[in-house]
């Protein structure tokens, strides 16, 4: 099983998890200062092409950066699902990213290399950082004006690889090479503006640039775990809960939890389409199984206390369902014990008899039992039983839910 | 006389630790390579990214939560952070930002780099840099909020785990900076 990241929050107290942050952030700031990115004059020279080094070790540290992720999820070391990856906004993005660049050529710092610049006494840095606190103000009193365009052309968790369609190891095929294409033209333009000497520059650099390409190659070989593969690392363990029927949580349970204002309850209803308008539960969203794949992300991305239940007639399909949502890692999700059968059994009233013409004889797997007159929909009282017209009977509780792993907001918060 | 000895001693401490010889940067391919084992190392562990503007961020929000409680309670942006009994600075992004602060300060340390000094192109003057760095930051900080991220965590965190809009946010950066480092050649050359 994936145990990256790990769920820091749940094993460490919460000093424990301050301190591994601090410790990031000094070497994140070690690292800054440590390349000279301290000195706005060396910064700014990167726009006229006399000193690369930003360049340089911005791009070499996204490319090892992604190299390392990528590898690290192809061997199933880490869970790329529970990594934070920033959704795309579009148009607000852009024009951000354009304001960012007018204020690096202006104020000769990014806010990162600022507190570096600050933290070694920098007047220049000072400065910059009481602009960019009165920046974050004015953004604060006046964002609100335009809400659609600060939260519009939203695109959720969009990849590169979504994007253009491709696998990751050719994405990151691509992404190196485009850096070491990068590096190449820049040493150049260093040459020529910058009047550095090439010649004493080291030579590891080529050696690096070939590990970097071999590893992106690699990539493309071993590929990314696929759910069948995710499923067999967990499958010991989640066989085993499904045996020993623990996440098939039974009616009553779920019609309290519908009544339960504190948890975002999902439910998803994978029948096929004829059954779904025939009868289903007030707000149970419609999901064909095949549609389940390209919803992973959504759902990681939910809040924490979310709960997803699955249906279907009876549970074959939905344990299916269940088996690739927590595969890839969706938290909190469990199984309608019985299915829909068992929920109209239990909560039909004279309303539902009225439109019964009987049960089907010689019933398939999986297949809704009654015959319906009349497609009922939501539109009839068993689609969303009030608690105190029936009966309570006892049962044991299963729900148990579980911290988020995945991060909810990344370093915009 | 044991406290003059002592202020005499503590004297020599900062000005050795202050005055130490200056080094040379690092090789610019060596500091990426560190710097993406840094960013891996956030990811590996925690599932989060490097930021900066995002602690800035909720300092600004834990400064006007003091000054004004009231305020900051009718901003829709400044609830999430410091609306009600939020304590804008309890997030994991301000320790990353503290972080880098204390390991600015020891690299500069270490390699007699902490030095109170100006840099700036040889065509203005001091005080025109400050004035020019203030405004900079401001729009720095103000494009970082919109783009939802600045050069650490949308370019650099989201360019690593290859986000679409990440490469949009790095490319419009770098495009921006270009675009008008011919504008503004007389703060620089």
């Amino acid at each position: 099983m994936t145990i990256f990241p790990l769920p820091i929050d749940t094993i460490f107290l919460k000093i424990g998890v301050y301190a591994i942050y601090l410790l990031i952030g000094i070497g994140f700031g070690y690292v800054l200062e440590s390349s000279g990115f301290n000195k706005s004059t060396k910064l700014a020279a990167q726009f006229y092409f006399k000193d690369l080094t930003v360049f340089k070790v911005f791009f070499t540290a996204i490319v090892a950066a992604m190299l390392l992720l990528f590898g690290a999820a192809a061997v199933g070391l880490l869970d790329y699902n529970l990594i934070w990856v920033n959704p795309t906004y579009l148009w607000s993005g852009i024009i951000g990213g354009l304001v960012m660049g007018v204020g690096f050529i202006v104020g000769g710092f990014c806010p990162g290399t600022s507190l570096t610049a600050l933290a070694t006494l920098k007047i220049d840095g000072i400065f910059y950082v009481a602009g960019a606190l009165f920046g974050i103000f004015a953004f604060s009193e006046t964002i609100d004006e335009v809400p659609h365009f600060f939260d519009g052309s939203y695109f959720g968790r969009l990849t590169l690889m979504d994007l253009f369609d491709l696998p990751v190891g050719l994405v990151a095929l691509l992404v190196t090479l485009m850096a070491l294409f990068m590096f190449w033209g820049g040493e150049k333009l260093e040459a020529i503006y910058g009047k550095v000497d090439l010649s004493k520059a080291p030579k590891g650099r080529y050696i690096g640039a070939g590990v970097f390409v071999a590893a992106a190659i690699g990539l493309i070989a071993i590929g990314q775990p696929t759910n069948a593969d995710r499923w067999n690392w967990i499958a010991d363990e989640q066989q085993a809960r499904l045996d020993n029927r623990e996440v098939q949580i039974v009616t009553e349970e779920l019609l309290h939890t519908m009544h339960d204002s504190k948890l975002n309850l999902v439910m998803l209803d994978v029948r096929a389409e004829k059954d779904y308008n025939l009868f289903h539960l007030t707000d149970a969203d419609h999901v064909l199984p095949e549609e389940v794949p390209s919803m992973i992300n959504d759902f990681i991305a939910l809040p924490a206390n979310t709960l997803f239940v699955i249906m279907s007639n009876d549970e074959s399909a939905a344990t299916e369902v269940w088996k690739y949502m927590v595969a890839e890692s969706v938290p909190n999700v469990y199984i309608l014990e019985g299915g829909i059968n068992n929920w109209v059994d239990t909560y039909a009233t004279p309303y539902e008899d009225e439109y019964c013409a009987g049960e089907k004889e010689d019933l398939q797997d999986d297949e809704f039992k009654y015959i319906l007159t009349s497609a009922l929909g939501d539109h009839c009282p068993a689609a969303y039983p009030h608690l105190e017209d029936h009966e309570h009977i006892e049962y044991t509780p299963k729900i148990k839910m579980e911290l988020k792993r995945a991060p909810s907001a990344g370093g915009c918060g | 006389m044991t406290t003059a000895t002592e202020v005499q001693k503590k004297e020599g401490f900062f000005k050795r630790l202050f005055n130490r010889p200056q080094k040379e940067y690092w090789n610019a391919y060596t500091g990426g390579l560190v710097l993406g084992l840094v960013l891996f190392a956030s990811f590996f562990l925690t599932g989060n990214g490097l930021g900066a503007s995002g602690g800035l961020s909720r300092m600004v929000a834990f400064i006007e939560d003091i000054i004004a409680p009231g305020h900051v309670d009718r901003v829709p942006y400044l609830i999430k952070t410091a609306g009600g009994e939020l304590n804008a600075l309890d997030n994991w992004i301000v320790m990353v930002s503290f972080g880098a602060i204390i390991g600015g300060f020891i690299s500069g340390l270490r390699n007699g780099r902490v030095k109170l000094e100006t840099h700036r192109g040889p065509q203005i003057t001091d005080k025109q840099r400050w004035f020019y760095a203030f405004v900079g930051g401001f729009l720095f900080a103000y494009g970082a909020r919109l783009a939802r991220g600045c050069t650490s965590g949308q370019a650099l965190s989201g360019g690593a785990t290859l986000s679409a809009g990440s490469w949009a946010v790095m490319f419009a950066i770098f495009g921006g900076a270009y675009l008008f480092a011919y504008a503004f050649r007389k703060l620089w050359n």
